[in-house]
């Protein structure tokens, strides 16, 4: 009964049918805006080389290749090895880091823990402050001599006090002290308490900050640009910035095959659009069904614990 | 130690935790110790030890083969002339003009589309097409600049892209992006700002939708026009988090976007003047010139600024609206 009238309430609230249509393509065109980029990388990723020379970038080419992607797995080495680093440091990086934020937001957001104040504001002022690029790179380069190391791609990110703020407003507004005081009158552990009550009811806030990061972890380019030079390290959108001059390090160790035919005939323009869909499609794919969980952390994350 | 736990009252009154010793007090609070230490290693090494590292910024920074600590030791110390020779360089007055004019246009623009967008999303009759443009409006956010560089450049190429063949379908004269700087601060706005749109609106939509019905009522018995309900019953209703969200936005300006200035101009040498921030010089400046001390002094600078405005912001917040300042 209350539903039925909450909906008749919303419909007369709205814009009336002349401004809703306005403001529907209004914000259909922006809406398409925001997606066109992508299916044009698509489209010269199939267009045929010859067509791109000639013609240069075009919506709708008159010939379609899949010279691109043939070359492309042709070439698969480099490529495949940059998709591997980038899952190493996705997966490892995310665990670390939802792993690391939460324990430090559940033990500060305790009132039992002694030093919850101490923690809090240890980690707050790191966000008042940045230490700046080039301290952060002699500490990673000199004193922990990460230069060229996997883990220079992992460690810089593997905390977030971001996520802790977010995790500990969810912690301080969806587990309820109660629910912990009883589980401690039945002689739980601490460790117990945590593992087999606090866990399971934050999953929720664990997806919302494990998505954030995963998604820093999979766009990251800035720290190999800073460390990482040997090929085998350079991760996915590293490759991405390296190429956009330079498709070389792509095409190198086809011209040490020695066919210089086939190096000549290399569709360059093509094959560049084609990795730049490589490293787009798994986010195009998968964040309409995560995206609710960013919602939800943008505003979580806006309320003060 | 399980009494204790057992009844809830002596954890807030606490008279006998008091009398614990410091070693005492540790071990009672192991499992919360342990929880905190990842976290605490990482603060140390990737936030306080670089806040000290700073220090090189005082010095003429020699690398030795004796390690960190020994080069900082061994480094001649130079007072302030790291940073007299970045005041004093030409580029410090472009770099501060880009990174203070950029930012106080996006946070101008962003406030301003976030609640346009956020506001209109809010009013519109058909869910489920609402629900498609939030989703499509998000995907550039999704995105890194490494990616977008190329969306940008499959447009702008000067003998490739798409606009210069509609320019020049149109009859016109072909521009050549990528060394026309006059074309940049448009080109560098309009991205950062369609970026971030549709995670922008976010939260004025959501504050929007979470308007009481009955307010909209109300002004509707009295005869208010769509306008006139959006102008005194939405708008009221965001602005303060609005104003919240523009003040913490302050704290930033000095901070910017290295990807936006560094990959999408792709490196064009005509286009330094009007791409330069603080965060591009410092790393042009730290892995061309191998300037430590300077680089590190500009950084330093930019972080004590930021920190001051941070600081400034938060408590204009704070006079205004306590229970949303950050600290």
């Amino acid at each position: 009964m209350r539903k039925k009238k909450h909906i008749s309430a919303v419909e007369i609230r709205k814009f009336s049918a002349g401004t809703n249509l306005f403001f529907n393509i209004f914000l259909a065109i922006f809406a398409i805006s925001c997606i066109l980029p992508f299916f044009f990388i698509i489209i010269l990723s199939l267009t045929k080389e010859s067509d791109i020379t000639t013609y240069g970038y075009q919506f709708w080419p008159k010939h379609w290749a899949n010279t691109s992607y043939v070359y492309l797995a042709k070439m698969s080495h480099q490529v495949l090895t940059s998709l591997g680093v980038t899952v190493f440091i996705t997966i490892v990086g995310t665990v670390m880091n939802s792993l690391f934020s939460s324990t430090y937001a559940y033990a500060i957001s305790r009132r039992d823990f002694a030093y919850a104040k101490f923690f809090t504001i240890f980690a707050l002022i790191s966000m008042l402050f940045v230490p700046g690029m080039v301290p952060t790179y002699l500490i990673v380069t000199q004193m922990l001599g990460l230069q060229d190391n996997i883990w220079a791609l992992v460690l810089p990110m593997s905390f977030g006090v971001y996520n802790v703020l977010i995790m500990r407003s969810f912690f301080k507004t969806s587990i309820p002290e109660a629910i912990i005081e009883s589980a401690r009158i039945d002689g739980a552990s601490e460790m117990r308490i945590f593992r087999s009550i606090v866990v399971p009811l934050a999953i929720p806030g664990i997806a919302t900050i494990s998505l954030f990061t995963s998604l820093g972890y999979w766009n990251d380019w800035m720290n190999a640009l800073l460390y990482i030079n040997s090929d085998q390290l350079i991760p996915l959108q590293y490759l991405l910035v390296k190429i956009q001059n330079n498709i070389q390090v792509m095409t190198q160790q086809m011209q040490s095959g020695g066919s210089a035919i086939m190096t000549q005939n290399i569709p360059t323009e093509g094959m560049r659009f084609a990795v730049v869909v490589v490293a787009t499609l798994p986010i195009a794919l998968t964040y309409p069904f995560f995206q609710k969980y960013f919602v939800k952390g943008m505003t979580i994350g806006g309320v003060k614990g | 130690m399980k009494q204790e736990v057992a009844t809830p009252e002596n954890v807030s009154t606490t008279p006998q935790k008091k009398k614990e010793n410091f070693f005492q007090r540790l071990w009672a609070n192991r499992v919360f110790l342990m929880m905190v230490a990842p976290g605490t290693i990482f603060l140390i090494v990737f936030f306080y030890i670089p806040v000290l590292a700073n220090v090189v910024a005082f010095q003429d920074f020699q690398y030795s083969d004796q390690g960190f600590i020994y080069s900082i030791m061994h480094s001649p110390w130079v007072g302030l002339d790291n940073f007299k020779f970045f005041f004093k360089s030409a580029d410090f007055w472009i770099v501060l003009r880009n990174t203070v004019g950029y930012n106080l246009t996006f946070l101008l623009l962003n406030f301003f589309f976030a609640i346009f967008f956020g506001v209109v999303m809010s009013q519109l009759r058909n869910a489920r097409l609402l629900k498609v443009y939030q989703t499509l409006m998000l995907f550039p956010y999704f995105l890194s600049w490494a990616i977008l560089a190329y969306f940008v450049y499959a447009f702008l190429s000067s003998d490739k892209g798409i606009l210069n063949h509609i320019i020049q379908s149109f009859g016109g004269a072909p521009i050549d992006f990528y060394n026309s700087p006059w074309v940049w601060p448009f080109i560098i706005i309009f991205l950062g700002v369609w970026k971030g749109i549709g995670y922008n609106s976010i939260l004025y939509f959501a504050t929007a939708m979470g308007i009481d019905p009955a307010y909209y009522d109300a002004a509707m018995i009295d005869g208010a026009s769509k306008w006139q309900q959006i102008k005194n019953v939405t708008l009221p209703h965001i602005l303060p988090i609005a104003t919240l969200m523009l003040i913490l936005n302050i704290g930033g300006i000095f901070r910017s976007d290295f990807g936006l200035f560094y990959l999408i101009p792709r490196g064009s040498g005509s286009l330094i003047n009007v791409t330069q921030t603080f965060d591009t010089y410092i790393y042009r400046a730290l892995t061309t010139t191998n300037d430590i001390g300077m680089s590190t002094a500009a950084g330093l600078m930019q972080s004590v600024v930021g920190a001051l405005l941070i600081v400034v912001s938060n408590w204009i917040v704070r006079r205004k609206h306590p229970e949303s300042a950050l600290f």
